[in-house]
């Protein structure tokens, strides 16, 4: 059964639940579902579009779409995933117009590099030598704040697909499942995606953190 | 994983291949077999130990992006949207 949630009424956690108030008209369904998803969302958006303004437009008409498409959604994925597809569908069209590319499931051509440069290993395929240790002091707010912003100029630099990922997998969190569900993706590519994608921020990192031997 | 194993066949993981194999072990995504070859790798190898401790940290720091990169909805649009939402939702 159903558990209550914070305001009393029905727990929304449960897909079904939220389906069922939301298709209802059920206010705070809707509010809930606003305040769990527009942030990320608008996270989203402005990875596919030029400006914020944009994306906000382009956030806006993914939730007109949703109210509106409510009845014909058919729980085949999950809810988010199936929202987030329609703004995929948006931003996509407004991305053409700016010549921004969407990702998309293609994940070749976008440079099958070694995870590690080859010339760190030996020939039967050890280290050659440790990899250097990352600055860090726990108290340090500069250095964390420094490695933050590493991390997400690296990011923003990767290519649409593994962009996309990243974002999805690691920073908001999803399951293997949903990213696979939202970007029409087999569970290995979206590995391979994944992996790529890392490799390049932890190089990133590496570079700019690495302690220099000897230092 | 079979293609791990049509790799590997029975040679025990090196360091070159485990760099690559990092997220399919994070993601449980491994069969028991190779799973130990690899847990077995680490158990031996610092530099690969050190190698999955900073995948690891990557992984934690990106997550940590979501926090420092907050977009709410402004209330102006909020509230449109649940009036549309009432509009078209309300009987």
């Amino acid at each position: 059964m159903a558990a209550t949630g914070a305001r009393g009424g029905a727990n929304f956690e449960d897909e079904k639940v939220l389906l069922m108030s939301l298709r209802a008209g059920d206010q705070d369904a809707f509010a809930w579902l606003l305040d769990r998803f527009d942030g990320p969302l608008r996270r989203a958006a402005r990875r596919y579009v030029s400006s914020d303004a944009v994306a906000d437009e382009v956030v806006g008409d993914t939730w007109l779409g949703v109210i509106k498409g409510l009845d014909r959604f058919e729980g085949r994925s999950t809810l988010k995933t199936w929202i987030y597809r329609i703004l995929m569908n948006i931003a996509r069209t407004r991305g053409v117009r700016e010549s921004r590319s969407v990702p998309f499931a293609a994940v070749g051509g976008e440079g099958d590099e070694p995870s590690v440069d080859p010339d760190r290993f030996s020939r039967d395929g050890q280290w050659v030598s440790m990899p250097p240790d990352w600055e860090s002091q726990p108290e340090d707010r500069a250095l964390a704040r420094e490695a933050l912003d590493v991390v997400r100029t690296a990011i923003e630099s990767l290519p649409s697909s593994q962009r996309e990922v990243i974002n999805l997998r690691d920073l908001e969190g999803w399951s293997s499942e949903d990213v696979c569900n939202a970007l029409d993706l087999s569970e290995t590519n979206q590995r391979v995606l994944l992996h790529r994608a890392r490799a390049k921020v932890r190089r990133a990192v590496e570079a700019r953190l690495g302690r220099e031997v000897g230092s | 994983m079979s293609w791990v194993r049509r790799m590997f066949g029975r040679r025990e993981i090196v360091c070159r291949e485990f760099v690559e194999l990092v997220t399919a072990y994070l993601d449980g995504a491994m069969d028991t077999r190779t799973r130990a070859r690899v847990d077995r790798h680490l158990g031996a190898c610092p530099a690969c130990t050190r190698y999955l401790e900073q995948f690891r940290t990557v992984i934690e720091l990106t997550g940590q992006l979501r926090e420092t990169d907050v977009a709410t909805v402004d209330p102006v649009t909020r509230e449109e949207l649940m009036a549309a939402f009432a509009a078209t939702r309300g009987d």
